[in-house]
């Protein structure tokens, strides 16, 4: 039903819409990259995404695929092949035609280990290399070494090269080419004059002459020019700033819901940390976990931190991510008295004010977080006020990035840590390397070689058996259960889920703001500018 | 003007006052958290109102100006100390010592310092607690921030050196220490005065920045720089005047420091 909402309302809106145009907005930097092979930051992805032509496209609103420049594609051998049917007669901005060679190469290129592709590694579950048999100029198989899991969606990050222009990755399938690039400064994108979609009266698309994106680093500069009309969109926006724009102007403000974006806090677990034994025993014991969850009133974070624009979390997937997440689990119950039970269990004893173990020790331990990030601040020293409700001193220190970082992965210096967590592949397969007892980002205790506890040695079974399983049921059955147990043992104290905020001028049209980036421009073929502003960019 | 002197010397006292007796005037602890009443406007309850956690702003007023009154002069005291006998040393002695000491100074100087902050934060053992924090950081304040300091007084002890009152000083025979502490240092006392009073609020706005990088006065610890850290919102000091009383006091404190300082100007 949502599905077809949305696409009434496009085709209701391209009938509207008008050509013409430039789009201004935010990049926060400079993109390290024009190779879309070689996407590993914000910037470059939104050039990727704007640029580039996908065989495979994710529908940010639905979450379904859509067939781009594939018609249909069919997955076969237990997930390692993939053949695609192509759409004919299409060509690069240069003028250079489609074919299914096209695809061969970007597909090589992309595997080649020398590149270091990060999208590449999504591919990647086994050594070996990638065959790509061309059946015909619009049709292509490829077959992987070994089995992908949720093969056809990865296809929505490569965007395709082409074998023949001379141009290489300026030769694009997307809407939108790269013409100007000023490093620090701004970085134009013109209309691809050979995009291939159109809209439904049947008119080339995109909407829009040129996109022009600005590199602002500072947010309330970012806010400013949004507020003073030169910029039409801030495509994310934190709750602070989000909140001083619905006082201004509501209209402007939008709140997409729960986005992928979630925090969280975890106890260092690892037993070669430099802690002393009984703090170690505390922060190895379920109950002792579960207990500080309890003690931590989520819905104060969500109101008070977010002003009201975040949700309190259940676990390690968003409700977001709809096909993935868990709706069965239900974030750990504000509950101080439960929280006091939990640790009796124990052996702690909460006298005068005070909590201590069982040999006497008072509790007392550190949260590290970033320093600088006001929404982080905030929480730890809520946490700290509801932690001293049952008796724990807990004492805030914020450190500098590079600093906290080493702590968590280096030395292990730190008794617990605030952070957050984003997660932009949807498929947890991408989440391997932090449920895996040996992954580097299994931040509790990393790089295990052998499972610590019997439920860590039980994800990574689930885990195993998920990214193995073709069918799309047993995978979820197998990660419902992992979201359980990380639920139930709270390795990580999921604390909440932020809603998906932007910030979108009533200039610009055909907005349908999604949860999962890029929130706003995801639909940027048919985004287009009220006429009152055509008349203005003309002038 | 000496009523004036009067006032002001009057002011610091009362302020002082009541900053020590926080902990007996202050109506809530600094750290309580008013939840159902976050960001409030100011009411008979909470006098300057309640910040983004709700935490009463009058409470924390008191008790940051006692931590930021107490610890900015004894950084600035420290560090105008060590301005006196470097910059002191330099300027009477001259020749090569004058100009090691002020290659010194210009290296000092030259040097970004917020990496030693930085540095010293990842030595700090994490369960230190907000005030050893803070006692570190204004200390290491007060250590790297004569350099400023030590320039002005080396240049008026140099133009000293050749005055008549020194001149005069030596033809009767005084010579080093007290030649040093009986003519030069009183000479140069309107100067050290200057250089000290302008430290304070150096310092106390050097906090509130490392409160960025997490060197500060530590949550939930307030001090007049994490407090003025509420004014980086233009909206919200539009809207709600009341957040503007730290900067009231910080302005009353450091106008009061200024109107103490000798009236006469150093003269050469």
């Amino acid at each position: 039903m949502k599905r077809l909402v949305a696409t009434f309302a496009v085709t209701a809106a391209s009938l509207l819409a008008q050509w013409g145009g430039e789009l201004r907005f935010c990049l926060r930097s400079d993109p390290k990259t024009f190779n879309p092979l070689l996407v590993d930051d914000e910037a470059s992805e939104t050039v990727r995404y704007l640029t580039g032509g996908v065989l495979i496209r994710v529908n940010r609103l639905t979450q379904k695929l859509e067939p781009e420049l594939a018609t249909s594609w069919k997955i076969s051998r237990q997930g390692r092949a993939i053949a695609f049917q192509l759409r004919r007669g299409l060509s690069f901005s240069d003028g250079t035609p489609f074919t299914a060679e096209d695809v061969a190469y970007t597909m090589h290129a992309l595997m080649d280990p020398a590149l270091h592709s990060p999208t590449g590694d999504s591919f990647r579950s086994a050594p070996g290399d990638v065959e790509t048999t061309v059946q015909a100029p619009d049709r292509i198989t490829i077959v992987f070494p070994a089995p992908v899991a949720g093969l056809d969606r990865l296809f929505d990050q490569v965007a395709i090269l082409s074998s023949r222009s001379p141009k290489k990755e300026a030769a694009t399938l997307g809407p939108f080419v790269v013409t100007h690039y000023t490093p620090g400064t701004d970085l134009v994108l013109e209309r691809n004059p050979r995009y291939w979609k159109t809209d439904a009266g049947g008119r080339r698309l995109p909407y829009l002459d040129r996109i022009h994106l600005d590199i602002q680093q500072n947010r309330e500069i970012e806010l400013l020019r949004f507020t003073r009309g030169e910029v039409h969109l801030i495509n994310t926006i934190d709750a602070e700033l989000f909140s001083r724009l619905v006082k201004q102007d509501p209209a402007m403000a939008q709140d997409a819901g729960p986005s992928l974006e979630s925090e969280m806090m975890w106890f260092n677990q690892n037993p070669s940390a430099p802690l002393p034994d009984y703090e170690k025993a505390w922060f190895r014991s379920q109950n002792f976990r579960r207990a500080l969850s309890s003690a931590i009133n989520r819905a104060d974070i969500c109101r008070i931190v977010y002003y009201g624009h975040a949700q309190p979390a259940a676990g390690p997937i968003s409700p977001a991510n709809r096909f993935w997440f868990n709706a069965a689990l239900k974030p750990h119950a504000f509950d101080p008295k439960d929280a006091l039970a939990r640790l009796q269990r124990d052996g702690f004893r909460f006298e005068n004010g005070a909590l201590r173990d069982r040999d006497g020790h008072l509790v007392e331990f550190s949260l590290i977080t970033n320093s600088g990030n006001q929404a982080r601040e905030h929480m730890a020293a809520m946490i700290q006020q509801d932690l001293a409700a049952i008796g724990i001193k807990l004492n805030i220190v914020t450190l500098d990035f590079r600093s906290l970082i080493e702590r968590i992965t280096q030395t292990f210096r730190y008794e617990a840590c605030l952070l957050g967590f984003t997660n932009y592949d949807l498929d947890p397969s991408s989440q391997m390397n932090v449920w895996l007892s040996s992954a580097e980002n299994h931040q509790w205790y990393p790089n295990q070689k052998i499972p610590a506890t019997p439920w860590e040695a039980e994800i990574d079974r689930l885990m195993h058996a998920q990214a193995a399983a073709v069918d799309t049921t047993k995978r979820k059955s197998d990660f419902d259960k992992v979201q359980e147990i990380v639920s139930d043992q709270a390795p990580f104290l999921y604390l909440v889920t932020k809603d998906s905020l932007s910030a979108v001028s009533p200039k610009l049209r055909n907005v349908q703001p999604a949860m999962i980036r890029p929130e706003t421009y995801w639909n940027a073929e048919y985004l287009a500018l009220a006429p009152a502003q055509l008349a203005r960019s003309a002038r | 003007m000496k009523r004036s002197r009067n006032i002001a010397a009057g002011i610091l006292v009362l302020v002082f006052t009541v900053s020590l007796l926080a902990g007996v005037i202050a109506p809530s602890p600094y750290a309580a958290q008013f939840r159902d009443f976050i960001s409030a406007p100011a009411s008979h309850r909470f006098w300057l109102g309640t910040d983004e956690l709700g935490r009463d702003r009058w409470s924390r007023l008191l008790y940051g100006t006692r931590i930021s009154l107490l610890l900015a002069p004894a950084a600035a005291l420290l560090s105008t100390c060590m301005a006196v006998v470097i910059g002191g040393v330099a300027g009477y002695a001259g020749g090569w010592c004058d100009r090691v000491i002020r290659q010194v100074i210009d290296l000092f100087l030259s040097i970004p310092w917020l990496f030693l902050f930085l540095i010293v934060r990842a030595i700090l053992p994490l369960n230190a607690s907000p005030l050893t924090s803070v006692i570190v950081t204004f200390t290491i304040m007060g250590l790297v921030g004569w350099a400023p300091a030590a320039r002005i007084i080396r240049a008026g002890a140099q133009s000293l050196r050749h005055s008549d009152l020194v001149l005069h000083a030596r033809a009767c025979g005084c010579r080093g220490l007290r030649l040093i502490l009986v003519h030069i240092a009183p000479a140069l006392r309107p100067v050290i005065l200057a250089q000290f009073w302008i430290a304070i609020p150096t310092f106390i706005l050097g906090e509130a920045s490392l409160g960025l990088i997490g060197l500060g006065v530590a949550d939930p610890l307030p001090s007049w720089g994490n407090l003025l850290r509420e004014l980086t919102n233009p909206q919200a000091v539009t809207g709600n005047p009341w957040i503007l009383a730290p900067l009231a006091v910080l302005v009353v404190v450091v106008s009061c420091f200024q109107l103490l300082l000798p009236e006469r100007e150093f003269v050469s």
